[in-house]
């Protein structure tokens, strides 16, 4: 079963020096044509940066020759001043090999200073084989970031369950490359740019190896939670041992969706990407309502930009209640239903879900 | 099948604080754990290996005190344990740790024969970056797949490789993976099992080789802090939410209705 050879450790060294670097890029990550909204944010957050440091704003998409062009599209919208597309059929889905090697040859050919990819599974998987392939730092899951004194790139991150926050710096090293959370920067609007054309600029990319890769069988998406966008999230967690049902009724009522904690998740009881918090999403809607969920610090970082946080735990002692604005001990199989029945008697309009701004 | 799983001790979060005055974090009151998601990879190491055969090895890179956490390894079924510790590996970022434990891969191989798969935890819960997997993979020039939540065992066709089932955003793919390659195990993809008492005594005395940055031909220019790309310039607790910690009490009705108010309110805010 062994191979022959074993594998060895291989050099190559930094892609270029630091002061050659400018532009800042954003990886557009877009499956069969839909654009990430994490990409969306990461635009909207790139346009800041972009002019605090007078440089300027590059989206890269790559994707199947029908599929980049979509994307492109979207971002040169969003405010790109110039969007690099690569469109090659090794590129239809996703795949850690391709695409690192397309993004790797881009970079050093085009040298940006700053390289931003949204911290989802896909985009986690690039990013930590790209920043050691382009040997240069890379800092992981950032929820904030700021352009120093000296025009460092400030990359934000909370570390051990939400207690701590640091700022992480890469001075020696470029592209200075960044992953970030899904929901934590809002998403900019789209606005009608009369060469919105003109700034998207096809790129080849030499794609052709004869070494063996990982190939995709199948590959199978499931309708996707709007939850970054819903104005209420209701959050289910262990001690609905399965029950989503009152869940489900009070977010349709609110106009809201459901989210999970990971016990929830891992029991199966809910798909994975309505997963909140630390390895989740990060929402910030106006009201979550956390049900039978103890409040592990993994968890509640998702949810800390909630306006009002509702807790309903039959413990009294949950730690989520020090994180909460309004809390109610009780079975949450007693204390939904009345609240329900409250809300459903309500003359509707007054609960005019409006979606948040940004 | 030789397996080899990346594993760490990790303080518990719950227990980590800061340290006021020097503004650093302070891990001296906080106990260690081997980092719960790398408890996944363990597991499915050890089905891999009840199924195909084989061997499965420790390896980690940190502290001395990391010992008793390998051990605990080997008394869950580990067959033998490596660490990777030297003064000069400290404050290593992934880019260095992930350097690191890929010489720590190759010097394995070179020892004990080459391996086949390396699996990591899905991320540490100190480091929490999901990085040091595919660095390695970069590093060693093979093959990678980050959470991966299942494995089939090969299909037997002309180059070894295997079969894996990746968790994606809203969905899983199917991966034919060629070996050696390095995986990233989802954290909750199995139940991790219990150590095994029989082996508890075996282990409290077994073996862990300790090798040196010259044990493993790391240059010295790519580890510890001298090869991280990125430095922690700033430090703070992190400014938690103000909350209201308004507890409601009362018949349900009156909750309800209290409650239906303070969602009214905050949506119309
Ligand atoms: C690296 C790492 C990353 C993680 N990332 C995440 C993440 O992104 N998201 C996440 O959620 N977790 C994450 N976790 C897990 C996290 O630490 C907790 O284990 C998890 O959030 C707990 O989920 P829970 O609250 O549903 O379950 P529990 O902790 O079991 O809590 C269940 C609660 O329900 C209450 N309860 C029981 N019955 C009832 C009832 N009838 N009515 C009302 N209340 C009831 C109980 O009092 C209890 O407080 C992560 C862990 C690690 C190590
Ligand atoms: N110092 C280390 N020693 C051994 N394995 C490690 C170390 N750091 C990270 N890993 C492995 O890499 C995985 C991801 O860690 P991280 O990139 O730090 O989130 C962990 O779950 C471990 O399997």
């Amino acid at each position: 079963m062994t191979s022959a050879t074993p594998p060895t450790v291989v050099v190559r060294g930094p892609a270029y020096p630091p002061h050659e670097a400018a532009g800042i890029w954003v990886w557009v990550e877009q499956h069969d044509g839909v654009v990430e909204d994490v990409s969306r944010e990461l635009l909207g957050k790139g346009r800041d940066l972009a002019s605090r440091l007078a440089q300027p704003l590059v989206a890269v998409v790559l994707g199947a020759p029908q599929h980049a062009g979509v994307g492109a599209a979207d971002a040169a919208a969003l405010g790109a001043d110039e969007v690099l597309v690569v469109g090659h059929a090794a590129l239809a889905h996703y795949a850690t090999d391709p695409y690192t090697d397309a993004l790797d040859q881009l970079v050093r050919r085009r040298k940006p200073a700053i390289l931003l990819l949204g911290a989802t599974p896909d985009g986690r998987d690039l990013a930590g084989r790209l920043a050691v392939r382009l040997y240069t730092g890379l800092t992981a899951d950032c929820t904030d970031l700021t352009i120093g004194p000296s025009g460092l790139l400030e990359s934000h991150v909370v570390g051990f369950g939400g207690g701590i926050a640091a700022i992480i710096t890469c001075q020696r090293h470029a592209p200075q490359m960044a992953t970030v959370r899904p929901g934590v920067f809002p998403q900019p609007a789209a606005t009608v740019r009369s060469n919105a054309s003109e700034r998207i600029r096809p790129a080849s990319v030499d794609l052709d190896s004869a070494a063996e890769r990982v190939r995709v069988l199948e590959r199978q998406v499931h309708a996707e939670a709007g939850l970054t966008r819903a104005p209420v999230v209701v959050i289910g967690g262990a001690g609905t041992r399965g029950d989503f049902h009152l869940l489900e009724a009070l977010a349709e009522t609110l106009d809201g969706e459901v989210g999970a904690t990971r016990v929830a998740v891992d029991q199966g009881w809910i798909g994975r990407d309505r997963q909140i918090g630390q390895t989740g999403v990060v929402v910030r809607p106006k009201v979550a309502i956390a049900c039978g969920v103890s409040g592990a610090s993994q968890l509640t970082v998702g949810i800390s930009g909630a306006d009002t946080v509702i807790a309903i735990n039959s413990d009294a002692g949950a730690p989520l209640f020090d994180a909460a604005d309004y809390g109610v001990v009780g079975d949450l199989f007693r204390v939904l239903p009345p609240l329900l029945a409250e809300l459903r008697t309500d003359q509707p309009k007054a609960v005019t879900a409006e979606r948040r701004p940004a | 099948m030789r397996i080899v799983v990346c594993v760490k001790a990790v303080p518990k979060p719950e227990e980590v604080g800061m340290n006021p005055e020097t503004r650093t974090l302070d891990r001296s009151k906080a106990r260690s754990e081997i980092n719960p998601p790398d408890m996944h990879a363990l597991e499915m190491a050890f089905a891999l290996r009840d199924r195909v055969g084989g061997t499965v090895t420790l390896l980690s890179m940190g502290p001395p005190m990391f010992v008793p956490y390998l051990r605990l390894g080997l008394a869950m079924g580990a067959d033998d344990a490596y660490l990777l510790s030297d003064r000069a590996f400290g404050a290593a970022d992934t880019l260095a740790t992930s350097y690191t434990l890929a010489k720590g891969l190759e010097r394995i191989a070179a020892t004990a024969g080459p391996w086949d798969v390396v699996l990591c935890g899905e991320e540490s819960s100190d480091g929490a970056t999901a990085q040091v997997p595919p660095g390695i993979a970069e590093w060693l020039d093979i093959p990678q797949a980050t959470y991966v939540s299942e494995i089939a065992p090969g299909d037997g066709q002309t180059a070894p490789a295997i079969e894996v089932r990746r968790e994606i955003k809203g969905g899983e793919e199917r991966l034919r993976v060629p070996l050696p390659a390095v995986l990233s195990v989802a954290a909750g993809a199995n139940v991790p099992r219990f150590f095994d008492p029989d082996r508890r005594a075996i282990a409290e005395s077994a073996e862990v080789v300790v090798w040196d940055a010259a044990a493993v031909a790391a240059d010295p220019a790519l580890i510890g802090a001298a090869g991280s790309a990125t430095t922690v310039a700033a430090v703070e607790s992190a400014g938690r939410v103000e909350r209201r910690h308004e507890m409601l009490s009362g018949p349900p009705e009156e909750t309800a209705r209290t409650l239906a108010g303070v969602i009214r309110a905050a949506l119309s805010a």
